[in-house]
């Protein structure tokens, strides 16, 4: 990236990486209501940050999102998603039975809400640091093609 | 999709067209050697199925399509392919000849089959009146959102998807192993410099 | 006979996709190219339970109208919180009693749309490792073409069955 040959690539990029955070956000939260959901919203996730490490490069999108902390949050959503099953089991219910989480009488509908957000939580951080890990090992390795070559 | 005359042959056409598009995309990669075009016309591929996933109702899938087929397979297809090679040797003689028999007789005992599969759309089939037409007359009792598919995927079938995204999780942590603890990853290189001097200047790993 | 053929169309050129599919798997000596047959494969997979999930005028399966509005005034109304748990639970009877009735909108059936979804994703990242294991081929073998991995194996297994042959001839030879 010496020259200026990247810069307009760089600009609309700067604009359009926020976008696309937020926009996997709301296809997350919204994902209730219309399609999309943890798995969606997850690669959208990691479609941002893989942006910014093709336009601004691979180091400098390490240093702020470094592979150990993808592969963190790859394992904190497997965790996530069983805990809640646990956390049903502790209250007495079946594994994953999220109308055991808050006790309810029949009819309510909290312990699926809050049970449905919280595993798709953990879908989306499982799903987005995984696919940042993976790609982050498949672009660490040492390429034997230059760039000129292509 | 409900409500209106013609409708029905509009998504017919619809199909018609993105079929064609889709075998002619899907023959050119099979003649293609460049991998580079074989690689962004699969993810073409994928975008013009997952236009079709809308006409066939399936809004989920084909946005996990578009996100999944087009964005990330890509970019993991290109990243692989820079650190192997940029074009397929052709096939040559008997191996070219020898597939296709083994794929037409495939495909004719496939499309054998179909003669006993329930019709297209047909809404009595065996597929749409199980399970499947339940949780949509149950979902808006018993989970109380409007997507069925997430009240499916969350909460009737959370147990399949807990293992999903487990599938997911070593898939990734496969791939760590095989290419990214060794001392040819950059990520090693990185936290290496980052110790040796904290404050290093943009844009080194180029 | 055209009905037939109709309602039978969409599959026939979903075999033939994966077919196309296939046939990259099998000619490609490519390993990258196979791989990216088997993702047709996959995609056509999915497109035919995804056909076989389509009701003839049906919508997506997310509830709207009618459906939706009936199904939030029930749970507003159960959210009060003073129902007796026999009240409620003859509240929550008779709603399902209602619902089962019948739905206001045909929706398509929403189970093979979770199943592929998830394959979908789970596709990709057993893809990665399909890639991965590709690009350790290529550092050990220098190249990812099947017939010239093949060729360079049984080049190393020749060297050394003879390597064996001739240890196994010097040392009958000196004893």
């Amino acid at each position: 990236m010496n020259g200026d040959h990247h810069v307009i690539l760089r600009v609309v990029a700067k604009a359009l990486i926020p976008i696309i955070s937020v926009f996997g956000f709301f296809v997350h939260f919204h994902g209730e209501y219309s399609p999309g959901g943890g798995f969606q919203a997850g690669v959208i996730l990691a479609v941002a940050i893989i942006l910014y490490s093709l336009i601004f490069g691979i180091a400098p999108c390490m240093r702020a999102i470094t592979p150990g902390f993808a592969r963190t949050v790859a394992a904190f959503g497997l965790f996530l998603y069983a805990a809640v099953g646990f956390w049903a089991l502790a209250m007495g219910g079946n594994f994953l039975y999220y109308d055991a989480l808050f006790r309810e009488a029949p009819g309510g509908h909290l312990g699926q809400h809050v049970g449905i957000i919280v595993i798709e939580l953990g879908v989306l951080a499982a799903v987005a640091g995984s696919m940042v890990a993976i790609y982050y090992a498949f672009a660490g390795r040492v390429s034997e093609i230059r760039d000129e070559d292509w | 999709m409900t409500g209106f005359e013609g409708a029905n042959f509009a998504i017919e056409l619809l199909n018609v067209t993105l079929l064609g598009i889709l075998f002619i995309v899907a023959i050119a990669i099979a003649r293609l050697r460049s991998l580079f075009a074989i690689v962004m016309l699969s993810g073409i591929y994928s975008l013009i199925s997952a236009t079709w996933f809308v006409a066939l109702d399936a809004v989920d899938v084909a946005f996990t399509e578009a996100a999944v087929g087009a964005g990330i397979s890509t970019a993991l297809f290109l990243a692989a392919m820079v650190l192997t090679s940029r074009t397929a040797k052709a096939e040559k003689g008997a191996m070219k000849i020898l597939p296709l028999l083994v794929v037409v007789a495939t495909g004719a005992v496939l499309i054998y089959a179909t003669i006993d599969l329930p019709g297209f759309g047909d809404a009595m089939s065996a597929a749409n009146t199980g399970v499947g037409m339940e949780y949509i007359e149950r979902s808006k009792t018993e989970i109380a959102i409007p997507n069925v598919v997430t009240s499916v995927l969350g909460s009737y079938r959370g147990f399949d998807t807990l293992g999903e995204v487990a599938v997911v999780f070593s898939a990734g942590l496969a791939v760590v192993l095989l290419l990214g603890f060794g001392e040819r990853s950059l990520g090693a290189t990185v936290r290496r410099e980052d110790r040796a001097e904290p404050k290093t200047k943009e844009g080194e790993g180029e | 006979m055209l009905e037939f053929i109709l309602e039978r169309g969409n599959y026939w050129a979903i075999i033939g996709l994966m077919m196309i599919g296939l046939y990259i798997c099998f000619a490609a000596t490519n390993l990258i190219k196979r791989l990216i047959g088997l993702g047709l494969f996959q995609t056509s997979i999915v497109l035919f339970y995804v056909s076989l999930s389509r009701v003839d005028g049906g919508t997506a399966p997310i509830l709207f109208g009618a459906d939706w509005k009936k199904a939030k005034g029930y749970g507003e109304e159960s959210h009060g919180g003073d129902h007796a748990a026999d009240a409620s639970a003859s509240a929550y009877d008779s709603a399902h009693a209602y619902t089962s009735g019948g739905l206001e909108n045909v929706y398509s059936n929403p189970l093979p749309h979770v199943l592929m979804l998830t394959a979908i994703v789970v596709g990709v990242a057993t893809l990665a490792v399909g890639l991965a294991t590709i690009v350790r081929i290529r550092e050990a073998y220098g190249t990812v073409e099947t017939d010239e991995i093949r060729e360079m194996d049984l080049d190393v297994a020749i060297a050394e069955a003879a390597d064996e042959a001739e240890e196994t001839q010097a040392a009958n030879g000196t004893v």
